[in-house]
């Protein structure tokens, strides 16, 4: 049965490939860092399972100085230059096209494959495993059809890797700061400052503030999930299920959707707002939240009405 | 009250632009210091997180496929379909893409799209060159503009869809959240709650794509009379 396990392998070795490259590239001055931090990102995908806590706990801190003391950096230049991508794309046509929609057509056929046909992959992590299947078919089309240098694919994708940086792992890094939050009880205390500054007897000062302090709170976490159970434990709960006799369904549901909107207006949610923006090559990294915000506060304030409307 | 000395420290640290991953490390310190904890239980603690929630970073396998196709040049080519469509304006490719993603993430497809996989090799570079149809020169300004929008519609669809799946995380944690309190609640009214919150989130994001695609048009107009 292939597992989860499966995928991490695969990642260890692209970032295995991605150092060895980075190291053998003489144009970057900055090539041991960057291999230094990849090769720990391939450590930690193949072995992390084996480095025990506080092991792993001193690869994270090795990848920070390594990052955190600028010792990463991309090499300029690498690509291929525009006219000639014209030109093969010209030849190719609808062949790239194909290609590309290997990965999400393999994601979406292999969900479904391995929740109905039980014992082929670990049903939990079928779309994760799909996708890593999808990227080895779409990679091997895409050698047999293109037929480009060996190399050509990982350098590319080590262009790409180190145009993100360390922002890469920025998402992983959040997680667990949120692991270390609930571990220390942070969300309690900020549960109990937002519940003791509710006006009483207002019903709609009780949904505006459990609205208002899931987005908050989510942006201060970057993760609405994390915001979830304090909020409910701080406002949710007493005041508009047991003491306003509210939906807990309604509540819930459009409560975590608040927090949603949060989510589009922080950069702690580095992996859905930081990350696109170095993806995309954007000069301004806050670009994608600025273009959320108009969405986000309006769909916030439709929110807080959908909850007030529904549940009461 | 103590702990929250970390938010202080992320807030601070993110507003003055120090890296992040320093920001958070020194944030994870204070906060397990302020808690009791000591230097190794916080290192360790971070550490099982780490390897716990190492599939957040497996998406970065698709970049040889990406760097493989662009070589090839896949985003001229998506741009040369979007030059060849005459219908396909700036604010309908964008609009229906929200709604594919929308409808994909609401039975359960979250990963099959995404800013790696679809974003950055298709969706972006058909952005821009359905705004470069109304307006054939695009200042840098506008580029990012463009693409930021691309990539705030994926987030936008991803969020106001998944929730309408049954299985999902989110879903989840509610029932087991609701279940500890005492309430026993199917999960598929958490999932019918989400579909008027879906409906606006495309009304609302829809309106802003028709607004942007008419910047985008309108700015060339200006240039052309100061040109004139």
């Amino acid at each position: 049965m292939i597992t989860l396990g499966f995928v991490y392998v695969l990642a260890g070795l692209a970032f295995a490939a991605f150092a060895l490259l980075g190291l053998a590239d003489r144009s970057n001055p900055k090539r041991f860092g960057n291999a230094a931090f990849w090769g720990l990102m391939a450590t930690s995908m193949l072995a992390g399972d084996h480095l025990g806590d506080f092991g792993n706990g001193l690869l994270v801190l090795a990848l920070v100085a390594i990052a955190g003391t600028g010792q990463i950096g991309r090499a300029p230049g690498g690509e291929v230059p525009t006219d000639l991508q014209a030109e093969r794309a010209a030849q190719q046509g609808n062949v790239l096209l194909l290609i590309a929609l290997i990965i999400p057509v393999v994601a979406l056929a292999g969900t479904f494959l391995f929740k109905w046909v039980p014992g082929l992959a670990d049903p939990k992590q079928a779309t994760l495993i799909s996708l890593a299947i999808g990227v080895l078919i779409a990679l091997a089309v895409g050698m047999a059809r293109l037929r480009p240098p060996a190399l050509l694919p990982l350098q590319q994708g080590r262009r790409l890797l180190d145009a993100v940086g360390w922002a890469a792992i920025l998402p992983q890094m959040l997680a667990s700061l949120g692991a270390v939050f609930a571990l220390a009880g942070v969300g309690e205390v900020v549960g109990g400052l937002i519940g003791g500054a509710i006006p009483e007897g207002s019903l709609f000062g009780a949904v505006l503030a459990f609205g208002l302090g899931m987005a908050l709170f989510t942006m201060v976490m970057g993760n609405a999930f994390a915001a979830f159970p304090v909020m409910m434990a701080a406002v949710g709960l007493p005041l508009l299920i047991r003491h306003y006799n509210g939906d807990p369904a309604v509540i819930a549901a459009i409560g975590m959707l608040a927090g949603f909107c949060g989510t589009l207006m922080t950069p702690m949610a580095a992996n859905f707002n930081l990350v696109p923006a170095a993806l995309l090559e954007l000069k301004n990294p806050y670009g994608v939240i600025r273009a959320q915000i108009g969405t986000a506060l309006p769909l916030l304030a439709v929110n807080i009405l959908f909850i007030w409307l529904f549940a009461f | 009250m103590l702990v929250l000395i970390g938010i202080a420290i992320i807030i601070a640290g993110f507003l003055l632009r120090f890296n992040p991953l320093l920001v958070i490390m020194a944030s994870a310190l204070a906060t397990g210091l302020a808690a009791g904890l000591d230097i190794a239980a916080i290192v360790a603690a971070f550490g099982k997180a780490f390897n716990d929630t190492r599939y957040v970073s497996i998406i970065w396998i698709v970049l040889p496929v990406i760097g493989l196709l662009e070589a090839y040049g896949l985003q001229q080519h998506a741009r040369s379909l979007i030059d060849r469509m005459k219908g396909a304006t700036l604010g309908r490719l964008l609009a229906g893409y929200l709604l594919l993603r929308q409808a994909l993430s609401a039975v359960g497809l979250t990963s099959v799209a995404g800013h790696a996989q679809t974003v950055r090799p298709l969706v972006a570079p058909m952005a821009e060159a359905a705004a470069e149809a109304k307006n054939d020169a695009l200042t840098g300004e506008q580029r990012e503009e463009v693409k930021a929008f691309a990539a705030a519609t994926d987030n936008v669809g991803l969020f106001f869809g998944e929730d309408i799946f049954l299985a999902i995380g989110s879903i989840l944690l509610m029932k087991g959240l609701l279940d500890g309190y005492g309430y026993q609640i199917e999960p598929l009214h958490f999932s019918l709650w989400a579909i008027p919150t879906a409906i606006a989130a495309f009304l609302i994001h829809g309106f802003r794509l028709r607004r942007l695609e008419k910047r985008m048009a309108q700015k060339r107009m200006e240039k052309r009379e100061a040109g004139a």
